[in-house]
């Protein structure tokens, strides 16, 4: 994952912060999406019953992983296609490129695929001097823009509809538009003639369905059908945990993420590919290829984090996650962000680039409780802080700080007392306004609002009050 | 075997902690796969037809498509060309080569040109059937085939789909099962739901991305 800053995710975010321009964009998520999954989820009232079918499946799936990997490669077999199996980003982006050569090709229309970010395929395609085109429309705007996407559904959220109006006039040598239906106008009109002179369509897959060999991609635009239907050569990239068994546990899973994620009762295309055209066809590729990414996720299995595999990438995580709505995407320097973000990149990039990103979370709770796939998700970022600290990545003021709490709570009696003399002392400083100015170690909170001073005993000393015993 | 292959399975089933999936274990799984048993149906969709009929063009004209509904075969030409009529779009069609669309008697509509097979970028309007209607949420089944190829359902900017009444279903698996009975998987199965959109600027959700901006539907009653 090149050129990215998960080290850097405190100087980012304060950044973020201050960036007046992606406030007002971040506005656009804090406004709609909760209100939209709420309501469509609200609207089945069999969710819960098909959420828990689908963790089963998921679950089922992971625990026979190898078994449903080699059927579905079978099936693709079976209809004439390749599988093309890849340990590493590294390796991926060599298949990828030698399905390209053999196959003459210059330029590849591109579906959304997170796992295409996730192993920098686009630059390393135009090293290997072909030209991908992005076709989704937020990927093709950030694409123009040198951007990577700031969230996983929504890559352009970034931006307003101002910055797109100024990108188009500037690249399409057109005149500015400023109203949105005019503006993704223009982008069709010159999209649409780039998919005809692909060679290549690519695309990500939502799921890989053992039992026939198809993927299907859920989607809205019809970017993703259009760049696999129209080349000679059709590539999906995939991870392996995108495996389901059955067209019918394909539909399950399908059913939960459309709501789950844009609040949609079901998105526009939904769609299964199954090998290349067939005899008579008028349409569709000639080829048909599948590049099956591991990149570390095997190594998840068996692990406390194994449950991460069962993400169906909904972003209903990102959407509700305070951190991420204050500080947008980009702040992370991760491909994936938000809370499932924050679980997944150190086991892409390590924990030592990636520690930031488990801390960033105030372990509110509403990631899991939105999950359709019922992940834990603070649990696991839990694991990564306690894995952080056990190696001593942490940073030294933390550790101390740690170091010296638990010294007192381990050690009730001590605990009462510097509490008592905290909170006495405290008051004292807080004086007749009972607030604090400035704070030792809390200048953090301090910089933007006052502490308030603690009023009185303690809590420790009030719950004995109250239970009878002081 | 390749060598990706036996690397990726072999790491997963030292991860599970065992060998090659076998016995009671592997026959559950292929089972499983041969059964395709249905998971949980929304009960929305189970109704008497006319009612999934009514449901159907509910939630179809929910996500923006629009819906004419007529009595006999005979009077689908007239719907679609007063669909496009109304929408100030021109009576020149790509119609699929299917002989599902040779019924409708298109030749009473003399202002009406239609050409058959796959559209060109200049074609304004696609016409063609669908392997079921699904009551769910209101969506289109589409497979690819001779009589119907899938450029048909993206290209053209407004895609009109005549739907037989006796075509409606309520869940997508009831669509998948007719699929099945006719054999391998086509290529292409697409469920469509609405015409095409994009939330990608501002999360302000707009029509007409790079599919269809319009999708009218013809429902035949049979």
């Amino acid at each position: 994952m090149p050129g990215l800053t998960s080290e850097n995710f405190r100087a980012n975010s304060v950044k973020a912060l201050a960036n007046p321009q992606l406030q007002r964009a971040l506005d656009n998520i804090r406004r709609d999406f909760v209100d939209f999954r709420g309501r469509a989820v609200g609207e089945l009232p069999e969710y819960d019953e098909l959420k828990r079918q689908a963790i089963a499946l998921k679950d089922h799936t992971l625990e026979n992983l190898d078994f449903y990997l080699d059927a579905f490669a079978n099936n693709v077999e079976a209809s004439g296609g390749y599988v093309h199996w890849c340990q590493t980003a590294g390796e991926a982006r060599e298949a990828i490129v030698a399905i390209c050569k053999k196959r003459g090709a210059k330029t590849m229309a591109k579906g959304k695929s997170m796992v295409g970010e996730e192993i920098g395929l686009n630059a390393y395609l135009e090293a290997a001097g072909l030209v991908p085109i992005e076709t989704d429309l937020g990927e093709y705007i950030i694409q123009m823009r040198g951007e990577t996407p700031s969230h996983i559904t929504a890559p352009a959220i970034h931006l307003t509809k101002e910055d797109v109006a100024d990108l188009f006039a500037e690249r399409h040598k057109r005149p500015r538009k400023t109203e949105i239906p005019a503006l993704i106008a223009e982008a069709r009109e010159m999209l649409r003639p780039r998919y005809h002179e692909a060679d290549i369509g690519l695309t990500g897959a939502n799921f890989l369905i053992a039992e026939t060999g198809s993927s299907m991609i859920i989607t809205n635009e019809g970017n993703g059908d259009l760049s696999q239907v129209l080349p000679h050569t059709h590539i999906v990239l995939a991870s392996i945990d995108k495996i389901v068994p059955t067209i019918e546990d394909a539909l399950t899973a399908a059913r939960i993420l459309a709501r789950t994620s844009s609040g949609q009762e079901f998105t526009v295309y939904n769609t299964f590919s199954t090998g290349a055209r067939r005899p008579g066809d008028l349409d569709g590729p000639e080829e048909f290829h599948v590049v099956l990414l591991d990149n570390g996720r095997s190594a998840l299995m068996g692990t406390k984090q194994q449950a991460m595999l069962r993400c169906i990438r909904c972003a209903a995580c990102l959407n509700h996650c305070p951190v991420y709505k204050s500080v947008g995407g980009h702040a992370y320097g991760a491909v994936y962000t938000g809370p499932m973000g924050a679980v997944l990149t150190p086991t892409m990039v390590g924990l030592d680039k990636a520690g930031p990103l488990p801390n960033a979370s105030t372990f509110c709770g509403r990631c899991e409780s939105v999950c359709p796939m019922g992940i834990p998700l603070p649990a696991l970022m839990r694991d990564w802080r306690e894995r952080e600290f056990e190696r001593a990545e942490a940073p030294a003021t933390l550790r101390k700080g740690i170091n010296a709490w638990a010294y007192l709570a381990k050690r009730p009696v001590l605990y009462a007392l510097a509490t008592r003399f905290a909170a006495v002392a405290l008051k004292l400083l807080g004086g007749r306004s009972g607030r604090l100015a400035s704070l030792p170690l809390g200048g953090g909170w301090t910089a933007t609002r006052d502490f308030p001073a603690p009023e009185g005993a303690t809590f420790r000393a009030q719950w004995r009050c109250a239970r009878g015993l002081g | 075997m390749s060598d990706g292959r036996a690397a990726i399975l072999g790491n997963i089933q030292r991860a599970l902690g065992r060998g090659e999936l076998q016995g009671e274990a592997r026959a559950s799984c292929e089972a499983r796969l041969k059964n395709h048993a249905r998971n949980l149906i929304p009960a929305r969709g189970q109704l008497p037809r006319e009612e999934q009929i009514a449901l159907f063009i509910r939630m179809a004209l929910a996500v923006k498509a629009s819906v004419s509904r007529v009595a006999k075969d005979d009077d689908v030409p007239e719907a679609v060309v007063a669909f496009l009529k109304g929408q100030n779009l021109p009576a020149d069609v790509i119609m699929a080569p299917d002989p599902a669309l040779d019924r409708y008697g298109w030749s009473s509509q003399k202002m009406l040109a239609i050409r058959r097979g796959k559209p060109l970028d200049a074609d304004q309007v696609g016409v063609t059937g669908a392997v079921c209607g699904i009551a769910e949420t209101g969506t289109l089944m589409m497979a690819s085939s001779p009589e119907h190829p899938t450029t048909l359902n993206f290209m053209p900017e407004t895609h009109v789909v005549v739907l037989r009444a006796s075509q409606m279903v309520g869940a997508y698996e009831e669509g998948f099962d007719m699929l099945r009975a006719k054999g391998a998987m086509p290529r292409t199965v697409n469920l469509i739901t609405g015409p095409s959109r994009t939330g990608d600027i501002e999360q302000k959700i707009e029509l007409g991305a790079h599919g269809p901006r319009r999708l009218h539907i013809v429902i035949v009653d049979d």
